[in-house]
């Protein structure tokens, strides 16, 4: 049973430069319970494709398609019903924690918000809820953090505040956006296993955004790989390793430095850049970078086409031949 | 975690390019309070080198790396480049020095000016020490500009906001060897990039250590990033060094239990990879009052009543492997 079926979403933004388009066609759907990464380089689309099924998007940009989330459409929904979704069916933990809380509030009024907005609680019990929020995502002195600033806190401590909110009214579906980015090494890991506990605890489904194939890899069940506002692969997370198809998705991975890697050797680089999303070429839009391109690549934009079931890619010429 | 041990010290007689002991850095923040950033650490760093400076946020790599240029200047401590002590310099003398260490910074968009055609933010330093005629720093920058790959003739006139991160990291490289560079440190420069740019740029660092002869201090909390690109890495905790070694040495067996930690929290893109549970919990304890004894010593699973009494001093453990432990991992 399918939460959240997409179907052809596209984004565009009105610019200077033309018509930008961010989100090209994509189409995915996930079960409910399910955990898909999303992965992709800057400006692959990946953040504004998960804000636009949500439908937090700025004014300035146009979304087709169509979303349906738990049965309703969501696409063409006026801001104010949406509204009744945000943090009860669907919820985000963003990026930077740093610029994501309000500075001058304190802890405890920020979490107890959408407690209070969202669910109707009193003051007293949204403050005990709070509390137990906060404890749920491991804070140790929950109470006394509740009466904090966020500049008083770590990195790691305020990401684990933007979770313990984005869980607070109990959400179906939960978007985490670069969660760990700008975090280290081993806060990632920590704040990485408390949203996976959470996640299987509560049941929720989840979409996970990160240019990290290593985070996705450990954490989630399906990947998808975005390139030039397209979805250019999808496939369960241990196939699409052991068997991807898209050179895209494999320069991708080539490209992380690994402990392994043997000291003072060079990267393999994927050379190039991505296409100008304003302009709409013809061909495959790796083609330019990709080092199998052939005529045909350049000339003909191929179609997302279902290789052995559930791995879906775009590509002519797939790595180990097409089945 | 000591770091007042010496013994990872090379001897006086090798080709040192700098060599700093005690350094210790604090910052006043309130009558009363004081951060101790840098808490006595030694190292030495030999021509050729990458040294890499690796640990958490706020484990004091950042203010190693900029206490070497002197800014702030260490509390106390003593930095020895190419000979001379930096810390007694003053004003025109520690001046004169300064081309020949450089930076570059985390953020490559911030640290450039925004106002700035990418021509002036490469010929300002040749400007400021005189180095020729107008044509000639022109053809300098041009020059410049080519060794880190970007095409002079398509960038010289643009302004940094119209670049991406990894091609604003490419001009701040540029700029950085304008003045002919003995050292560079580099603070993060590749964190704040995406994966397949941030590869491009380890190897354009790599392709001009190798060109212009350069020493690098490269300073990162990525574990996998270091491994490339060092010759030798040492791990920080809370104002302390923990382990000094060669990368392989470190990565294939770490000693300390803070270092085995950080390897084991790299995240490994490969599914079947089983994620250990037995993470690093909590986070370091406030440098503001930082442990007696080993720092690590809270968050350590070997920690015993020694390690609260006793500060651990750096010894070899293996050739070339140094470790602060009382307890070293097996």
């Amino acid at each position: 049973m399918s939460l959240v079926k997409v179907s052809d979403l596209s984004v565009s933004f009105t610019t200077e430069r033309g018509e930008l388009r961010a989100v090209r066609n994509v189409s995915l759907s996930l079960n409910a319970g399910e955990s898909l990464g999303i992965v992709g380089e800057s400006g692959s689309g990946k953040t504004v494709m998960s804000r636009a099924i949500m439908g937090l998007l700025p004014r300035t940009a146009t979304r087709t398609g169509s979303v349906e989330y738990d049965g309703q459409e969501l696409v063409g929904k006026p801001t104010k019903e949406l509204r009744e979704l945000w943090g009860t069916g669907m919820s985000m933990i963003f990026q930077d924690p740093m610029t994501a809380l309000n500075p001058v509030r304190r802890i405890g009024t920020q979490v107890e918000e959408s407690l209070r907005v969202r669910l109707g609680m009193d003051k007293k019990a949204a403050r005990s809820r709070a509390q137990e929020l906060l404890e749920l995502v491991r804070i140790p002195d929950a109470k006394q953090t509740l009466r904090k600033y966020p500049y008083q806190l770590s990195g790691g401590m305020r990401q684990r505040i933007m979770i313990a909110i984005a869980i607070s009214c109990n959400p179906k579906m939960l978007f985490a956006d670069e969660p760990t980015t700008a975090l280290d090494v081993t806060v990632q890991a920590q704040v990485l296993n408390i949203i996976d506990e959470l996640r299987q605890d509560l049941n929720m489904t989840m979409i996970l955004v990160t240019h990290d194939l290593g985070v996705v890899a450990g954490h989630t069940d399906r990947i998808g790989v975005m390139y030039a506002g397209q979805l250019v692969e999808l496939a369960p997370t241990t196939e699409l390793f052991a068997n991807m198809k898209m050179p895209y998705t494999e320069a991708l991975l080539k490209s992380i430095p690994r402990l392994e890697t043997p000291t003072g050797s060079r990267l393999p680089v994927i050379e190039g850049r991505m296409p100008d999303p304003t302009k709409d070429e013809p061909g495959c839009p790796f083609a330019s970078r990709c080092p199998y391109a052939t005529d045909k690549c350049r000339a003909e934009a191929p179609p997302f086409v279902e290789g052995t079931p559930g791995h879906f890619y775009r590509c002519w010429f797939p790595l180990g031949g097409a089945q | 975690m000591a770091g007042s041990g010496r013994a990872h010290m090379r001897p006086d007689g090798a080709d040192k390019i700098l060599n700093v002991e005690d350094l210790t850095v604090e910052f006043k923040i309130a009558r009363d309070k004081i951060v101790k950033a840098v808490s006595g650490i030694s190292f030495d760093v030999l021509r050729g080198e990458t040294l890499a400076i690796v640990g958490e946020s706020g484990c004091g790599k950042s203010t190693t790396g900029k206490a070497i240029l002197q800014l702030p200047r260490p509390t106390s401590g003593s930095v020895e480049f190419m000979g001379t002590e930096l810390t007694k310099l003053k004003g025109n003398d520690l001046r004169e020095i300064r081309p020949k260490m450089q930076m570059i910074f985390q953020d490559p968009i911030s640290s450039l000016d925004p106002r700035l055609p990418v021509k002036d933010v490469v010929a300002e330093p040749l400007k400021v020490w005189n180095k020729g005629t107008a044509a000639e720093i022109d053809a300098q920058v041009n020059a410049l500009l080519e060794s880190v790959n970007l095409d002079p003739a398509v960038v010289r006139d643009r302004r940094a906001y119209e670049f991406s991160g990894g091609q604003c990291q490419r001009i701040s490289i540029a700029r950085s060897l304008a003045l002919d560079p003995t050292l560079i440190i580099c603070d993060e420069p590749v964190s704040a990039l995406d994966v397949s740019v941030q590869a491009q740029i380890l190897n354009l660092l790599q392709d001009m250590k190798d060109r212009y002869g350069l020493t690098l201090i490269f300073v990162s909390h990525d574990l996998a990033v270091v491994k490339t690109v060092s010759t030798r890495v040492m791990v920080m905790y809370l104002g302390k060094v923990c382990e000094v070694a060669t990368p392989e040495s470190l990565y294939e067996k770490p000693r300390h239990h803070y270092t085995s930690a950080l390897v084991q929290a790299v995240p490994i893109p490969d599914p079947k990879h089983r994620v250990s549970r037995a993470l690093l919990e909590g986070e370091p304890p406030s440098p503001l009052n930082p442990p007696s004894g080993c720092r690590f010593r809270t968050r350590c699973p070997a920690a015993t009543d020694r390690c609260a009494a006793e500060e651990p001093q750096l010894q070899e453990v293996s050739p070339g492997h140094y470790v602060a432990c009382h307890h070293p991992v097996a």
